[in-house]
């Protein structure tokens, strides 16, 4: 199984994480801000995650952390 | 579990200045894995531009040097001769490298300087506010363009790679994109084999990224993405335009 870390204060929102997913379980928290004021990127359904790292590939804040 | 993905050590663990989407932070993390991977961070020097990425000497853990608007070219060029057993590159926007600066970049190219340039294109000055750029498309809408980019008043953007492949101090001229998975790894690869042409002493190398600006654009992140596609890929196809070690010119 692999996991995925967000730094989620570092994120700026700008969902392009969510765009390269191919389980497409990457989403925005719509639900909360993180310290920056933004909606941070999260992952809901941690089980699916592949560990391809595509999300922390286009990341330009490098937010996001991936173990396998 | 191991990791997979993290952060590269010469890329400073602080939050980066960068708009939301920009791809700075994708480029800034790309050098430093390449540092990492060539095991150079401690012989490393940068040169930082003016302009969004002024601040890059914050970013990077190798000792890095603010150059004024435009002479980054200048300054790498007193450092490599100074240091030849030093990496030096300068990290450039399209304003720095294409406006002010195009004197110093197309001399460092034609001397064929052992230095690697990054060279962000993103059409339009990023820091200032939007105005244009020499790289802005015909017909974009930048503040000092507000009916578009008239060819017939304000000429014909530069496409520096062609330009600077065409002399023979250039060891590799490579233009890429980080609007996706496929192109980002692309990108690092040319990323180090400029790097690497350097260390060979092959002679100046220049990595231009088709970036995008989507505070400036007026488009947000993902909208950037596809306009670059859509617009800039067509007038700046990605491509090798000179590589002296592959021996022949590939365009």
């Amino acid at each position: 199984m692999a996991k995925v870390t967000f730094n989620e204060d570092r994120c700026k929102g700008c969902e392009l994480c969510t765009t390269v997913c191919p389980k497409g379980i990457v989403h925005m928290a719509k639900h909360r801000l993180n310290a920056k004021g933004f909606h941070p990127a999260e992952v809901t359904d941690q089980e699916q995650c592949i560990g391809c790292a595509f999300c922390a590939t286009i990341c330009p804040d490098v937010v996001i952390e991936v173990e396998k | 579990m191991t990791k997979v993905f993290q952060k590269p050590h010469a890329l400073c663990d602080v939050p980066l200045h960068y708009c939301p989407g920009c791809s700075h932070g994708i480029v800034h993390r790309l050098v430093a894995e390449v540092i990492d991977e060539l095991g150079i961070e401690g012989s490393t020097i940068g040169v930082a531009p003016v302009g969004c990425a002024v601040f890059a000497y914050n970013y990077f853990e190798c000792d890095m040097q603010e150059a004024a608007h435009g002479r980054a070219p200048a300054v790498a060029t007193g450092i490599k001769r100074a240091l030849p057993d030093k990496v030096v590159f300068t990290y450039q926007g399209d304003g720095d490298l294409a406006a002010i600066g195009t004197a110093e970049t197309v001399h460092i190219a034609t001397r064929g300087e052992k230095v690697t340039t990054i060279f962000i294109n993103n059409a339009i000055y990023g820091m200032t506010g939007g105005q244009m750029a020499p790289t802005t498309l015909p017909g974009q809408i930048t503040q000092t363009t507000p009916y578009g980019r008239d060819v017939s008043t304000q000429g014909y953007p530069v496409r520096v790679c062609e330009m600077l492949s065409t002399l023979d101090g250039v060891a590799l001229a490579a233009r890429v994109a980080v609007n996706n998975i496929k192109n980002i790894k692309a990108a690092k690869a040319a990323v180090k084999k400029a790097f690497e042409y350097q260390i060979q002493g092959l002679g100046y190398s220049i990595v231009e990224v088709v970036s995008s600006c989507p505070t400036n654009w007026g488009l947000s992140p993902k909208e950037a993405v596809k306009w670059l596609e859509d617009n800039m890929l067509a007038y700046y196809p990605l491509g090798v335009y000179k590589d002296k070690g592959e021996g022949a010119d590939a365009k």
